[in-house]
């Protein structure tokens, strides 16, 4: 059985991409980043605790899971979401919806997914993709990041939906099941604009918002003091890699960001939203030297204080502008 | 970042191209955002390389102690699937406190074959390859 009429699309975010598609399929047009925009998927934070391979965890987004919510709840549309406590009935459950012609969005574990290059397959737990027919033993997977749709076993499939760890996708699967009321599209763009400027200017010190970055710029400081070249290069690393590899679109998602300004101020009719996505553009550049000057320290390794200290400097710096920014865009709303 | 400045340095992890087409976020000469795909960019590829780098050695230190007979099989195969002694518990269904002690030879010695079986199939090894460790 496979769903009809639906259509692959590639985006650079796996939450954003499965979010676009399955509400088109619905009739729902957005973009990419109207999705992002109005899920107010931008952040920042460091989690020193929560340790990925040894390294802690920064993230330039949101929760997983936090912009389909928002979007759907901004846009009226009704979602089943179900966990199951077994494989075998969420098996069943997906093959039912997949039998009543719904495309299905899953949570997955990227380590479990052939189609990734070898290097990219970590256990990366909390990745969406949709799953939009089954062939013998074969689903059909059309994964946001991949160019083209693709094919999965059965048994792989399985595996992916009930991977280990934090955080555990218990077979997570949702679709969208009714659209209510009318969409109010300007409305949702400016509550999720607001919603992105409380997290990143009230959210509680020092780990999340802007705070955070000036919290990480601090530590990035002392790194070769604490932990020696090797652990420092490894560290500055892992914040590379959120920003530019877990598919941001570049620049951390500051350049989505930028693009869903833009075009906010074509559908409020309102220039001032125009000079802003130019300002976060340049945000976004400045992050993207960030990263280059960190690939520059890498290669390096000799762990020198004072490269450590400009990384830290930057990083700072880009704190104190996004506060500026989000206090600015705050005082338009 | 402007679209003719999108970068396209290919990915090479372990000699093998590792390189995934990605959509980014460009504007154009209007400064107009459009879409653009990028192969990988030189400062992700380093620091992905790096990350590889690190299990890698780590990999092989675990095959050096395992060949000594410091560490069981377990070990060896559990850090090449990138898992941890907690992660390892939770996917074999054991205790993370008997996941630690099969760790270790002494403990892995006293193993049911039907035990075995359970981190084998986990791991993605024969049982075989668990009892006799080739140091491939």
């Amino acid at each position: 059985m496979i769903v009809k009429d639906f259509k692959h699309q590639q985006s650079a975010h796996c939450e954003n991409g499965v979010t676009l598609s399955l509400l088109k399929h619905y009739g729902i047009e957005l973009t990419e980043p109207l999705i992002f925009g109005i899920g107010a998927g931008l952040f920042f934070t460091h989690l020193p605790f929560v340790k990925l391979n040894g390294v802690p965890g920064t993230s330039f987004r949101i929760m997983p899971g936090y912009i389909f919510k928002k979007v759907c709840k901004e846009l009226g549309v009704k979602m089943k979401v179900q966990k199951f406590s077994s494989p075998e009935k969420a098996t069943r459950a997906l093959d039912e919806a997949l039998a009543n012609n719904h495309p299905v969005g899953l949570q997955s574990s990227v380590y479990f997914l052939p189609y990734f290059p070898p290097a990219w397959r970590f256990h990366f737990n909390a990745h969406n993709l949709i799953v939009y027919g089954k062939e013998g033993d074969e689903y059909l997977v059309s994964d946001p990041i991949m160019e083209t749709a693709t094919r999965l076993g059965a048994a792989d499939l399985q595996k992916a939906r009930f991977a280990k760890g934090f955080p555990a996708p218990n077979g997570k699967m949702y679709y969208p099941v009714q659209a209510y009321g009318k969409a109010n599209l300007p409305a949702a763009i400016i509550k999720g604009m607001k919603k992105t400027c409380f997290f990143m200017l009230s959210s509680p010190p020092p780990l999340f918002g802007y705070h955070g970055m000036v919290y990480l710029g601090k530590k990035i400081k002392k790194y070769p003091e604490k932990l020696g070249g090797r652990k420092a290069a490894l560290y500055i690393g892992s914040i590379v890699r959120m920003q530019e590899e877990i598919g941001t679109g570049g620049g951390g998602f500051r350049f989505l960001y930028a693009a869903f300004l833009q075009e906010a101020a074509a559908i409020l009719q309102d220039d001032r939203f125009l000079t802003m996505s130019g300002e976060m553009t340049s945000i976004g550049d400045e992050w993207r030297n960030f990263a280059f000057s960190c690939a520059r320290v890498m290669k390096d390794r000799s762990g020198s204080l004072s490269s450590y200290e400009e990384l830290g400097n930057m990083m700072i710096a880009l704190g104190a502008r996004e506060k500026d920014f989000f206090t600015r865009l705050k005082q338009m709303l | 970042m402007k679209k003719d400045e999108v970068p396209q340095d290919k990915r090479i992890i372990h000699g093998e191209d590792n390189s995934l087409a990605k959509v980014v976020y460009v504007t154009n000469q209007e400064g107009k955002y459009e879409t653009s795909i990028s192969e990988g960019w030189e400062a992700e590829n380093l620091a992905m390389s790096q990350a590889w780098d690190e299990i890698d050695e780590k990999i092989e230190a675990t095959r050096q102690k395992v060949l000594a007979g410091e560490l069981s099989p377990i070990a060896y195969y559990m850090e090449k699937a990138l898992m941890t002694p907690a992660s390892l518990a939770r996917y074999a269904g054991f205790w993370r406190f008997f996941v630690s002690r099969h760790l270790k030879p002494a403990g892995f010695k006293k193993l049911t074959d039907e035990k075995l079986q359970r981190y084998a199939s986990v791991l993605g090894v024969a049982v075989d390859d668990l009892k006799h460790f080739s140091g491939k």
